[in-house]
């Protein structure tokens, strides 16, 4: 395939593999971590690590924006759904999610509550003009990357003039992620989680640009390098990674030139200033309360917040006592370390939103690495 | 489906303009009237005109297989086929793939009130057309029609009947470490078919469904000589499911190599636009087999041989592995396992 292929050549990837090898010194270890859950998609499905010497390990971060999604948050849409009647339309990664007593939105379907798959925001604008007679509420999680198309959806849907549209917002922010995890004890205080640098996001930057990484190397002198999501893209970030390591740089480099410039799409964040603006503190799955790291509909376009529409009041709800996705998505566990990992908790049964989305830390490793914890012989 | 009605006594069915109204499930005239107009029109044959509350069958050669499948895709009509010839594969291929040859079926069809007569009558020449084309006959059916909204036009649910000769035994627990996995052509088509019609996409080349009764490839394999231990056709949960359960059943584990698994050019983009695997994915019209290692090169050039099997290849080995992992070497260069799908990646697909 045109395009696609080539970021995916064997060839190419075992020269980058043998230079990655040639470059790390024996003698320490390289902790880098993928902020991203497409990376971490594309580190599995590739077999990356199989490619990388011993001494570097990929750790995976929270940028999976439904494993993220806390609790609270599927409860509210669920809400919406059963008590409201309202058709929810939501992407189809949350529906598998467990929420509060034993449902999550596939078993409220089940249960008769109106929700539907949408592939796209608009979608969902689609049904509420179909449907001028039910409100029509879209599950808007995800990171910068699907940010500006909710703006736009809520801008149609008031030039439209749709009375019976809403949004519930969760869309969450990367930057502040980042800096929780830097600033979290583990990594500042007890050096539990040696960082070394960050693999940065690949879409997520190509609206934001490079620039706002520029911090984290500054300040915590944590190398960055920005990278798209094929699985050379990912090889050759890392052994930039490796050598800005081993000359004791720390700078945000950009891998992904082909997509992403320093100050992003700013048609993009102006469009997602216009109708956003900051939450002062947003409630994360595994991190827990994060301040200004999530996005709210400004009063000026309040009329499509489902929050205010149905005045919903947001409930935390903590996690099963026995799940580590918290410390998973902070980098201090690895899904193995996690006791109810692959018996208890599986794809089919989530118990943990880290198994929930294949770009999950927890279901990348049951679906594509789980081989490994147990290998076979021929 | 029996009964006749003296002719010239009854307005002939409107199959331009008409519709599927409750009367037609309803046991009276115009329920009788529905099947001989259009099913036993289309699909008659000396056992269905036998007219009683079964069908009587001669004795075969060898030992029964059946096997019963449900047909509820969306949409009815797609790339490359619809509900009609679909529902005769996709049971004709679980019959064939037993190592049975196909010879009855029987079909039984839930109808949405409000459902056009006019494509109802297109999807039972569709069956027809590929009953003949298997050479097997549909010897017995039923009809109900549920009020509008409580169904999704139609569904069709039908059972296969073959006979299998004495002495041949395939079964999905017979894999044995050192045996190879043959695929009989590319995978995906079908997933992708019925996903680019449903989501519009377009692509230069359009990519039609592959299905297709796979009862002729199988007779040829069969008679190559090669020791064929497993057939399987891989539908739903694609190449990934049905290599996951013949490994739990054999107690194996499959190395595949991904490089030598064929898949079209369109659907791997089609795939990349809507985050699909092509291993996840339905094919209706393709095989897995697997042969000791020494008869693979003799099973490969017989697939190939045959129209259904000219992209055919050796995808993969059978290995010793207790946990029963199917596990695969990327074009990239790395490992990984090929999983079961996780919950339900394409509703509806057949």
């Amino acid at each position: 395939m045109k395009y696609v292929d080539e970021f995916r050549d064997g060839a190419i990837a075992k020269r980058i593999s043998a230079a990655i090898a040639n470059q790390v010194r024996p003698d320490r270890r390289y902790n880098f971590m993928e902020f991203c859950g497409g990376h971490t998609h594309a580190i599995s499905r590739y077999g990356v690590p199989d490619l990388l010497p011993a001494n570097v390990r990929m750790i995976h971060g929270p940028g999976c924006p439904v494993c993220v999604l806390p609790i609270g948050r599927i409860d509210l849409a669920i809400r919406l759904a059963l008590e409201q009647g309202a058709i929810l339309c939501t992407y189809a990664d949350t529906l598998r999610i467990p929420a509060s007593g034993g449902l999550s939105l596939m078993k409220a379907k089940a249960r008769r509550g109106d929700i539907r798959m949408v592939y796209a925001v608009t979608d969902a604008l689609k049904i509420a003009r179909d449907n001028p007679d039910k409100e029509v509420v879209f599950f808007a999680i995800g990171f910068e990357t699907t940010t500006p198309p909710t703006a736009v959806a809520i801008r149609q849907a008031r030039a439209e003039g749709l009375k019976n549209f809403s949004v519930l917002c969760c869309h969450v922010l990367t930057p502040s992620a980042i800096m929780n995890i830097l600033e979290s004890p583990e990594v500042r205080e007890l050096g539990t989680v040696p960082l070394d640098g960050f693999i940065g996001p690949a879409h997520v930057s190509t609206v934001i640009g490079s620039r706002p990484y520029e911090f984290f190397a500054e300040e915590y002198r944590k190398p960055v390098v920005i990278a798209g999501f094929e699985p050379l893209d990912v090889m050759q970030a890392i052994l930039m990674l490796v050598r800005q390591v081993n000359e004791g740089r720390a700078t945000v480099e950009n891998e992904f030139t082909r997509a992403v410039t320093p100050e992003g799409n700013v048609k993009a964040q102006n469009l997602v200033s216009e109708v956003f603006e900051l939450r002062r503190s947003f409630e994360w799955r595994g991190l827990g309360e994060v301040p200004y790291s999530a996005l709210k509909i400004r009063a000026g376009f309040a009329e499509f917040d489902a929050e205010q529409r149905f005045h919903l009041e947001y409930q935390p709800v903590p996690d099963n006592k026995a799940c580590e996705c918290g410390a998973i998505l902070r980098g201090v566990k690895n899904p193995t370390d996690c006791k109810i990992f692959g018996n208890v908790c599986t794809p089919e049964n989530p118990m943990g939103s880290c198994m929930v989305s294949s770009e999950g830390a927890c279901a990348a490793h049951y679906t594509y690495g789980r081989y490994k914890d147990v290998e076979a012989t021929e | 489906m029996s009964g006749q009605v003296k002719k010239g006594y009854v307005r002939p069915l409107d199959n331009k303009h008409g519709r599927v109204d409750m009367s037609h499930g309803g046991g009276g005239r115009a329920m009788v009237q529905l099947i001989t107009e259009l099913f036993a029109r289309h699909l008659g044959n000396e056992y269905l005109a036998q007219g009683n509350d079964g069908a009587c069958l001669p004795p075969g050669n060898g030992r029964l297989v059946v096997s019963t499948d449900s047909h509820v895709v969306s949409p009815l009509f797609f790339p490359g086929g619809d509900i009609g010839c679909l529902s005769v594969h996709g049971t004709v291929n679980d019959v064939a793939v037993m190592g049975a040859t196909p010879l009855y079926l029987t079909a039984g069809f839930i109808l949405e009130e409000g459902f056009p007569l006019a494509d109802l009558a297109r999807i039972v020449e569709s069956m027809a057309r590929a009953a003949n084309e298997a050479g097997v006959k549909l010897v017995a059916g039923d009809t109900k029609v549920v009020e509008q909204g409580k169904g999704d036009g139609v569904f069709i649910t039908t059972t296969g009947v073959g006979f299998l000769p004495e002495g041949l035994h395939l079964s999905g627990d017979l894999a044995r470490p050192g045996d190879a996995v043959l695929v009989s052509g590319s995978i995906g088509d079908h997933g992708v078919a019925i996903m680019s019609r449903r989501e519009n996409l377009s692509f230069d080349a359009p990519i039609l469904s592959d299905t297709a009764a796979l009862n002729g490839l199988t007779a040829n394999l069969l008679a190559s000589g090669a020791h064929i231990k497993v057939m399987r056709d891989p539908t739903r949960g694609g190449l990934a499911a049905t290599l996951n359960e013949i490994a739990h059943q054999s107690g194996v584990g499959i190395h595949l190599e991904e490089a030598a698994i064929p898949v079209k050019p369109e659907v791997n983009a089609a795939c990349e636009l809507l985050g699909l695997d092509p291993l996840n994915i339905a094919n209706e019209g393709k095989l897995i087999a697997i042969c000791a290692a020494g008869d693979a090169d003799k099973l490969l050039t017989a697939m190939r041989a045959h129209p259904l099997g000219r992209e055919a290849a050796i995808i993969g080995k059978v290995v010793e592995d207790p946990n029963a992992f199917v596990q695969m070497k990327t074009r990239f260069g790395g490992r990984r396992m090929v999983d079961w799908l996780s919950g339900e990646q394409l509703p509806r697909i057949c």
